[in-house]
């Protein structure tokens, strides 16, 4: 599986999950190399780890890209993965971030049906997680919300009162805070 | 170097023997034609092997990578050529044995079409390569042949696939033959640039042991750090345990050495380890072979990991103190700051273990193969490069041919492949052409790979094949007896060929050994026999038992010393 040069976004899982209190946020970088993101997932998968949510995108330099991988679980196993990720020749440095010292943040899509009766409403709530409005029609809106992961399900519980159709998140991605390479 | 008129195929092979290549085991095909071709179009110093199946190519390049330490080259084609490879490159994965694996593959615009010999053997193999490539452009060869030699001989070693496409071996090559490695993600030289304070640290903690341990492993080995190992074992006073892929490193016959630890390992060994104060691993990967329980393993003592690879660093056992870096340079930093520790006690404490339980066996009762391997150590002096297979021979091998010297016992530890002995001891051949080398295996694990007879008479080794024939697989029929109640099933090798005759149908020479005084008779006729191989069945005792044993998963201080009285519960460990 080649990396492409542009946002490849995957899964999300419930937001509980990505609560819980060993969550982590690994930042991989890695040379643009055929195989590199099924080596990754490899060294996961046989470890019996899940995914909850991958970004890759293009780093500055057109010859890497960078994951950002979440994730949840023990914190022992999850050393000796970290350690054997880094290991792959492909992978350049692969860290795990804290919420402390960097900047974690989602973007999501919801689609939700609405007819004019409710806009209002649905509006006033957009509004305050300052959403975009992307769509809109007689019976439906799509809203996109950035931030981190809290205020996505914030969002997400607050509009549940309306009939949610869809919904897409982008899963993490995470800058380190000050001067210091993510 | 200037351009010259070559296609990919003759690109490749020249860029092989650049980086130092000097032979090559495999089997044609139509997607590797291209390279076959090659290999009669261009002068090339590297010798083709022609082998009878794939598999055996693997455990070839493998066997002759664990002789020599240097690593060979495997040309197969795609599809089913490939998938024949898996199984030796797993077995070399696992013992980190450096080789380079070329598969041919279908053109370029078949790909994913289902296209005929197919297979995605980039993906197939993944889990089992320490790296692989799969080749998109013919100009591209060289690069890619330089990193993988690269990657396979540098930092914890292992193999590296390339797979090219038939379209972009035949092609035209008008690229540079010398270019530049792109590994940014890889930098093994860090092996050598380690933590001047944590060896500090280690000779700190050394200092006060009284009931040191030395645990040497194959990565000591492959870091060529015997003399090393040797001065810091002697200055320290320390006794030495070895791990099965470990033997030789530190001689096995030295006063200081316990042989080998773990489930089969020797007695004396595994109670040093029990009682050991400081253990200090350099080059092992705390196996689960070999620590048993791993919470009980060393309670009571400071642990130290030497490793070149980080990532095995509190992997099975967290260590009181660690260097990560290559063995031989650590070492070398680690002997200028270590003296002779107070230690007599506990040497003498241990010397007097060897002699409270000696490894032994009884003459009596039929043929033995610990008789058989005992005198063949004597016959040879323990000078012989000993290939095994898996099973019981290969522990009883293990504990009774004693090994002086890195380099000279080959056998799958990590994957415990059957089939591997006899075509590792080919290839450990063609590499030393001038020892004795000695294919140890079973009845089961021969009929593996046997067909290679034909290639070890093709190439006139002098092998001598030491077939241990009880009839059975004889370790899983040990597990039957202690642990299933004696209920055999799946063991039992009705319809053995008769080994002699097989060896002669493919123009080898065959002798039998039945009776316990006819052992030295026999081993003596096939060393003189240098004409080619020579292959024994010794037709050995049908229910013996490796002892001392541990079961899988217990703590080393439950080791069974001799055949239980009681009726034991399955093993909790691992297989």
């Amino acid at each position: 599986m080649a990396v492409e040069n542009k946002v490849i976004v995957t899964t999300d899982k419930s937001p509980m999950i990505l609560h819980s209190s060993s969550q982590h946020n690994l930042s991989v970088y890695v040379s643009n190399s055929p195989g590199v993101l099924a080596r990754i997932a490899q060294t996961f998968a046989r470890r019996n780890y899940n995914i909850e949510s991958l970004v890759v995108s293009p780093g500055m330099d057109g010859r890497f890209s960078r994951m950002t991988i979440g994730l949840s679980g023990d914190e022992g196993s999850l050393d000796q993965i970290i350690m054997q990720v880094s290991k792959l020749i492909d992978v350049v440095n692969c860290v795990d971030h804290s919420f402390e010292t960097s900047v974690v943040k989602e973007f999501a899509m919801i689609k939700i049906l609405c007819g004019i009766d409710k806009r209002s409403e649905a509006l006033q709530i957009a509004e305050h997680f300052g959403c975009k409005t992307l769509d809109l029609t007689r019976t439906s809106m799509i809203f996109s919300v950035a931030g981190d992961s809290k205020k996505v399900d914030a969002l997400v519980e607050m509009i549940s009162n309306f009939e949610v159709v869809e919904m897409v998140r982008t899963g993490k991605v995470v800058m380190v805070r000050g001067e210091s390479r993510t | 170097m200037a351009k010259q008129e070559l296609d990919g195929a003759q690109a490749l092979l020249k860029c092989l023997e650049n980086e130092g290549i000097e032979i090559m085991f495999g089997y044609s095909g139509g997607a590797v034609l291209p390279i076959f071709d090659a290999l009669e179009t261009i002068k090339t110093k590297i010798k083709f092997v022609m082998v009878r199946h794939e598999q055996g190519a693997v455990h070839m390049a493998d066997g002759y990578a664990r002789a020599t330490g240097k690593p060979a080259c495997v040309l197969v084609t795609s599809g089913p050529g490939a998938g024949n490879t898996i199984t030796g490159i797993m077995t070399a994965d696992m013992d980190s044995i450096p080789m380079i694996i070329i598969t041919g593959q279908q053109v370029t615009w078949m790909l994913g079409k289902d296209a005929f010999q197919e297979a995605d053997i980039f993906g197939i193999s993944m889990p089992v390569v320490k790296h692989s490539y799969l080749v998109k452009a013919t100009n591209d060869i060289p690069r890619l042949v330089k990193e993988a030699y690269h990657i396979a001989t540098t930092g914890r070693q292992g193999p590296v696939l390339i797979d090219i496409p038939k379209d972009l071996s035949q092609g035209p090559f008008d690229g540079e033959l010398d270019q530049e490695m792109d590994l940014p993600g890889y930098n093994p030289e860090k092996s050598f640039d380690f933590d001047k304070a944590e060896v500090k640290a280690i000779a700190e903690a050394i200092k006060f042991s009284k009931k040191p341990l030395i645990l040497a492993g194959q990565g000591a080995m492959l870091a060529k750090a015997d003399v090393e190992l040797k001065y810091f074992a002697e200055t320290l006073n320390s006794p030495v345990t070895n791990t099965l892929l470990g033997k030789g490193v530190f001689p096995e016959s030295h006063e200081l050495s316990l042989g080998m630890l773990g489930m089969h390992g020797t007695a004396y060994a595994n109670k040093a380890i029990v009682e050991a104060d400081l253990i200090i691993s350099v080059g092992s990967r705390f196996d689960d072979r070999i620590i048993g329980q791993a919470d009980k393993f060393g309670r009571l003592a400071t642990i130290i990991h030497i490793d070149i690879d980080p990532a095995e660093i509190g992997k099975m056992i967290v260590p009181h103190y660690q260097c990560v870096g290559d063995a031989k340079a650590i070492l070398t930093e680690l002997n200028k700051h270590i003296e002779r520790l107070d230690s007599d006690e506990w040497v003498e404490k241990v010397q007097g273990l060897k002699k409270k339980f000696p490894l032994s066996y009884k003459i009596h009762g039929g043929l033995k193969m610990q008789h058989v391997l005992d005198e063949f150590y004597n016959l040879t002096e323990g000078k012989a490069i000993m290939a095994t297979d898996v099973g019981q021979h290969q522990m009883w091998a293990a504990q009774f041919y004693k090994c002086d010297k890195s380099f000279q016992w080959l056998t799958s530890g990590g994957a415990g492949t059957m089939g591997f002995g006899f075509p590792a001891a080919i290839g450990a051949q063609l590499g030393r052409p001038d020892d004795i080398v000695v294919a140890v295996v079973g009845d089961g694990g021969f009929q593996m790979t046997s067909f290679e007879l034909a290639t070890a008479v093709i190439e006139k080794l002098p092998i001598i094949i030491l077939v241990l024939n009880n009839h059975y697989l004889g370790m899983v029929r040990q597990w039957q007896e202690l642990f299933f109640d004696e209920r055999e099933s799946g063991v039992d090798l009705v319809g053995n060929p008769d080994f002699v005759k097989l060896a002669e149908a493919y123009g080898a020479t065959g002798y039998n050994l039945k009776r316990p005084a006819d052992v030295r008779k026999v081993l003596e006729k096939a060393l003189a026999h240098r004409g080619g191989p020579v292959l024994i069945n010794a037709e050995v005792t049908k229910h013996e038992n490796v002892f001392p044993m541990i079961p899988a998963g217990a703590a080393l201080e439950d080791m069974l010393i001799e055949p239980p009285k009681e009726k034991l519960a399955k093993p909790t460990g691992s297989t």
